[in-house]
């Protein structure tokens, strides 16, 4: 089971968090500082994987964006380094060519995006096309009422059509 | 796609994220945190806010308690915003309380009515979204609230929904085995779902359900594999295809319940045999995902009943995880290692120099499954050179977690192999002094019992043997500067047990020493207790013994300290010594009989020694004992304490609306659990059974089986197959070469001369190290091979090397052959970089500086590495620019305002720069691995977030790449 996903920046700034396990905010800032600390400081070429406090922590690092997932000891470790890599393809075909910037103003899509994909800790859903199909559903009613609301972002987005 | 890659958030919003980026200090950044805190509290709780403010409030507030603030104040907010009737306002509502609470808070409560209420909903966007707050937020005591309507989604329309339904009953199976005992049958029937989505989902609780108790589920043996056949046959719909895998989420998934329910089952396993093998055999070692799979088999080969022809072929899948030059590939194969070792002991010896390497290479996390590994291959014969390895590593490093774990391995070890007394006291002292605040106290009182009763030798010679070497080494210790407690505690009991026992030191030289114990700790009481013990004893024996006792004056005093303590407990021990020493020799002997600690003491808990006396005043007069039930009048206590249970559960908290008042219609009103079970037809177990083994064997097929989904078969195998892995593969285990496998294994006799040779050259530098190496691994793996290597360090290497095959008699004869070898299989890795893909290739190195500072900045138009990228990007320059013109001039004519660089700033020049600053995006873009077809789409796209980046004063200087740069680039 996966107990948390983190996205960490290079400069160590959380840039996401989801809890699968309960966790206080204070031990969730104990995690993020702890975790940050051994994930950010390891050479490149290392295993993507940790043991920390009897869990596994497998992380990744896409451009200067670390992904992080706690998993159990029992965990088949290069599966969830495939899942993570499953969650950044999604995003990148969401975001088109996703990068850090795109997470950090658009981070409540992330999240939507992840609990299509993961659910309860598990992964819930192994095909990008039907995650796509049902954000993209969530997303068109999103559409209609920021039309309404006719944002200027919204006339920029149809002046580069 | 460009609305989704655009900003919707108010300036305000965009200002606050921007400025958290710029902070420079975690301090800076809380003080920006906490004035946004305050801006918010005054906002949300004001009147009338528009529905789209609010919205923005709650995802401020969640990105506040992301940064690990508190938020509480707003929780409220965010559940009265999943009673919104709006979806895209009871979505964020629904993620916010997701994410802020966890399922024992007291706003559930309120939230439960909502989830009910949208469950029900006909919008299946609604469901979903009630759906991934109950994974979350439902608890046990709420499950029944909620549990007839999710059983009753199991059979909705829409498949995402079946699919959070079965996730949803796993979330409660996880929270209350009990609450969804009763509906097996239900993910039963849904493993045979026509949507290969629901299927893999079912396999997620039905994993715990057989984790649990296997025996209910070999029936199902049969389907699981079937189901595992057509995965690996491509027969699921491409969509699920991941990097030309077959949905290998749903193979690994499935391989492990294998595992499960073929462990110990010789004739379940059988049916599981022919599909992992085509597994493994078919296993695509090039990608990541592929390992994966293979690394599952081998945990499934490793955990059912064993079959000799898939071991062979899982030793050669760990051979090549071993040799390969990723990491994470070392580590499987370590971790694969180990669980095969206990099937074929001998698998370890042809891998003995990786797993040394392993073992001293840089990476923690390497070194930690090697010492895993170590830990299970430990034997008599190699349990010095293991435990000193972990020892040295204990001593190296500073988590304590981990420190505690290894401790605890160490003496674990020790205590079961250790091959000398001496060594053993030597190792548990080592382990005491540098681990000791760590260690278990139960180690410590083990580590005393085993001083006391010995290793279960009879030899009495030994005993005294064990003792006094353990005397000695403590007499030795005990000047150390800081020593940790449970240490001391155990030193101070063996000095007061045996430190006299052998007549070497006399009563006064160990006193004193205990004394200056107690007073070097003397702010720990345990030490001190536990050392005014040790001096009682000591006087005990020398009293019993006839001899005379003289305190010393330092003892005296320590004794008059502790007679006058705060501590009870001292104080009482101090006037037992007192007592003690006033006594003659046959009642001190009586008191503390010398070498006694192992003597059972009889407790008689029925005092039956006061029998005479209890009968005696009865006879007198007095009342006989009453017990205490009788006395409170309860005649079966534990009786009443059940009903009161049951009283309480009825008393528990309903989520059901009340009944509209009818006319009386008696006993309807049950309790919620009995309600929702007779909502389900109760269908027999093994009619499912049956069912689920046709459907799962026609239905997928049917579903999804066209034909040119199994032409891609081959050509699949042919793209990704065998390539890189022959070279290596033939130059390593020439010892073992099986037929089974023949994909990649070229007949090693005839290359293995030039190999030799061509590596002959090499092979003498290597040779200055390895010795070394060969010295270590004779002495981990020697013990195995052969009885006649007994003096297994001192041996020297290319006779060490040699132990990797004792069929060679003559050793000596080989050496160079046999080391050269080794060196090739250490030296040649397979040459490609398996997991490297999104590893970025640091062109740029991390700023130093935060990359947001630069941000605000105006353009740099050398942009580094990204304009040199290829021609296309240039050609399509034109175009792109054009199309930027157009967006900028619409904002300037739009949105001046808003922009906060304001409109000046976008005359032409800058815009030229600016148009170099894009072309190094697309660039970037194009070269991107994704399929070419997206490629137009990428580009606009980066064009489209470029701009909005831009509009809100974030530049993309050339210094700071990475917030831009592609993740998947």
């Amino acid at each position: 089971m996966i107990h948390f996903v983190l996205l960490i920046s290079r400069q160590g700034k959380v840039r996401l968090t989801k809890w699968y396990s309960p966790y206080t905010q204070k031990e969730r800032s104990k995690v993020i500082r702890e975790l940050s600390g051994v994930i950010l400081s390891r050479a490149p070429k290392l295993c993507n994987f940790v043991e920390w406090r009897g869990h596994k922590v497998v992380y990744k690092r896409y451009a200067s964006l670390y992904f992080c997932m706690c998993i159990d000891d029992t965990d088949n470790e290069l599966e969830v380094l495939e899942m993570i890599h499953h969650f950044v393809e999604i995003l990148d075909r969401y975001f088109g060519s996703v990068c850090e910037l795109d997470l950090i103003f658009n981070f409540h899509k992330a999240y939507y995006i992840l609990d299509e994909l993961l659910i309860a800790g598990e992964l819930q859903e192994s095909s990008k096309k039907t995650v796509a199909r049902l954000i993209a559903a969530q997303d068109s009613l999103v559409e209609t009422a920021k039309e309404e609301a006719s944002s200027l972002s919204n006339i920029i987005a149809q002046a580069t059509k | 796609m460009g609305s989704q890659g655009g900003f919707g958030q108010s300036k305000e919003f965009l200002d606050l994220i921007k400025s958290i980026g710029e902070a420079r200090s975690k301090a800076e950044e809380d003080r920006i945190v906490i004035r946004e805190i305050e801006t918010l509290k005054r906002r949300i709780s004001e009147p009338d806010i528009p529905k789209r403010k609010m919205k923005e409030y709650i995802i401020r507030l969640l990105y506040v308690e992301m940064l690990g603030h508190d938020a509480s104040f707003g929780y409220i907010h965010a559940v009265k915003m999943t009673h919104d009737d709006n979806l895209l306002s009871k979505r964020t509502g629904y993620l916010a309380v997701t994410l802020f609470l966890n399922d024992d808070h007291d706003l559930i409560i309120l939230i439960v009515n909502t989830i009910q209420k949208d469950l029900k909903s006909d919008n299946y966007l609604v469901v979903c979204a009630a759906l991934n707050a109950v994974c979350r937020l439902i608890n046990e005591e709420t499950i029944p609230a909620v549990l007839p309507l999710i059983v009753e989604l199991l059979s909705h329309g829409k498949e995402a929904v079946r699919k959070k339904a079965v996730m949803a009953l796993h979330s409660f199976y996880r929270k209350s085995p009990s609450s969804v005992s009763h509906l097996v049958s239900n993910f039963r029937k849904r493993l045979c779902d026509n949507d290969p989505g629901v299927m893999g989902a079912t396999l997620c609780p039905l994993f715990d359900l057989i984790n649990d108790d296997p025996n209910p589920y070999k029936d199902l043996v049969v389907s699981f594999v079937s189901i595992l056949k057509q995965v690996a046959e491509h027969r699921l719909p491409k969509s699920y295809d991941y990097h030309q895998m077959p949905a290998p989420f749903v193979q690994i998934k499935l391989l492990k319940i294998l595992a499960l329910l073929g462990s110990g089952d010789k004739p379940s396993s059988e049916h599981m045999y022919t599909v992992i093998g085509d597994i493994i055999r078919k296993g695509d070692s090039s990608s990541n995902i592929g390992n994966a799979i293979l690394y599952e088999s081998i945990r499934t080969v490793s955990s059912i009943h064993s079959n000799a022809k898939l071991l062979e072929a899982a030793a050669d899948v760990i051979a090549k995880f071993l040799k390969s030059d990723s990491h994470n590939l070392k580590y499987m194969g370590i971790d694969a290692l180990g669980r095969l070792i206990k099937l074929s002991p001998l698998i370890a010896e042809q891998h003995q120099l990786a797993v040394i390497d392993c073992l001293e290479d840089p990476d923690d996390t390497l070194k930690r499954k090697t010492f895993e590994l170590l830990y299970k291959m430990t034997k008599s014969s190699n349990v010095e050179v293991i435990v000193d390895r972990m020892i040295e590593y204990m001593i190296s490093i500073s988590d304590d977690h981990y420190k505690t774990y290894i401790a605890s391995r160490c003496v674990e070890l020790a205590e079961q192999f250790a091959p000398s007394n001496h060594w053993f006291i030597q190792t548990m002292n080592k382990v005491f002094e540098h681990a000791g605040d760590l260690v278990n106290i139960k180690v410590a009182h083990n580590l005393m019992r085993l001083i006391a009763e010995g290793f279960g030798e009879d030899d009495d010679a030994a005993y005294s043997q064990l003792r006094s070497s353990a005397v000695e080494s403590y007499l030795r210790i005990i000047g150390e500067p800081k020593l940790p407690s449970v240490f001391l505690q155990v030193i101070c009991w063996v000095l007061g047990e045996y430190g006299t026992a052998d007549g070497k030191h006399s009563a006064s030289y160990i006193t004193g020493k205990l004394c200056d114990m107690a007073e070097a700790y003397s702010n720990d009481e345990i030490v001190k207790a536990y050392a005014i013990t040790a001096l009682t004893k000591i006087y005990a024996f020398e009293i019993a013994a006839g001899r005379k006792v003289d305190m010393l004056s330092e003892c005296q005093s320590l004794v008059e300290e502790l007679l006058a303590s705060h501590s009870t407990d001292l104080q009482q021990r101090a006037y037992e010594l007192q007592a003690v020493i006033g006594l003659d020799a046959r009642a001190v002997e009586a008191i503390l009989p010398h070498d006694a600690s192992c003597e059972d003491i009889e407790v008689d808990k029925n005092l039956s020694f006061l029998n005479g006396y209890i009968q005696q005043s009865i006879e007198s007069g007095a009342m006989p004992y009453i017990s205490e039930n009788e006395r409170s009048g309860m005649v079966n206590t534990s009786n009443f304490r059940s009903h009161d249970q049951q009283e309480s559960g009825q008393h528990g908290l309903r989520f059901e609306a009340y009944e509209v008042p009818k006319a009386p219609v008696p006993s309807k009103v049950t309790p919620v659990s009995l309600s929702s079970t007779t909502d389900l037809v109760p269908v027999p177990e093994s009619l499912y059974a049956r069912e689920t083994q046709q459907i799962s064997s026609v239905g997928l097929a049917s579903d999804t089986g066209s034909s040119e989904l199994k032409l891609r078969l081959d050509g699949v195998q042919k793209k990704w197959g065998k390539p890189t892995y022959s070279s290596p593969a033939s130059s390593s285990n020439s010892t073992s070469q099986n037929p089974v496998n023949g994909v990649t294994k070229v007949d090693v006799a005839t290359t293995i001369n030039s190999k030799a040779r061509d590596s002959y050259d090499s092979r003498k530098q290597q040779n200055e190290i390895d010795p070394e190496k060969q010295k270590l691994a004779a002495s981990l793996f020697g013990g195995s091979t052969k009885t006649e290597r007994r003096t297994s360090t001192s041996s020297k290497g290319p006779k060490a090397s040699a132990a990797d095959r004792p069929q060679d008699s003559k050793a000596a004869s080989v050496p160079n052959k046999a080391s050269g070898e080794k060196t090739n299989q250490v030296q040649q890795p397979p040459p490609q970089d398996l997991l490297d893909l999104g590893e970025p290739t640091v062109t740029a190195a991390p700023p130093a500086v935060d990359p947001f500072m630069q941000l605000e900045g105006l353009l740099d138009s050398s942009n580094s590495s990204a304009v040199t990228n290829s021609g296309g990007a240039v050609a399509n320059a034109p175009d792109i620019m054009g199309l930027y013109r157009g967006t900028t001039s619409s904002e300037q004519s739009g949105g001046g305002g808003y922009n906060p660089a304001s409109g000046d700033n976008l005359n032409l020049l800058s815009e030229l720069s600016n148009a170099a600053a894009v072309r190094g995006t697309t660039g970037a873009t194009i070269v991107s691995p994704l399929s070419p077809s997206v490629k137009g789409a990428n580009a606009k796209d980066s064009l489209e977030k470029d701009a909005k980046v831009r509009q809100m004063g974030v530049t993309p200087t050339s210094q700071n790449p990475n917030l831009f740069r592609d993740l998947l680039g």
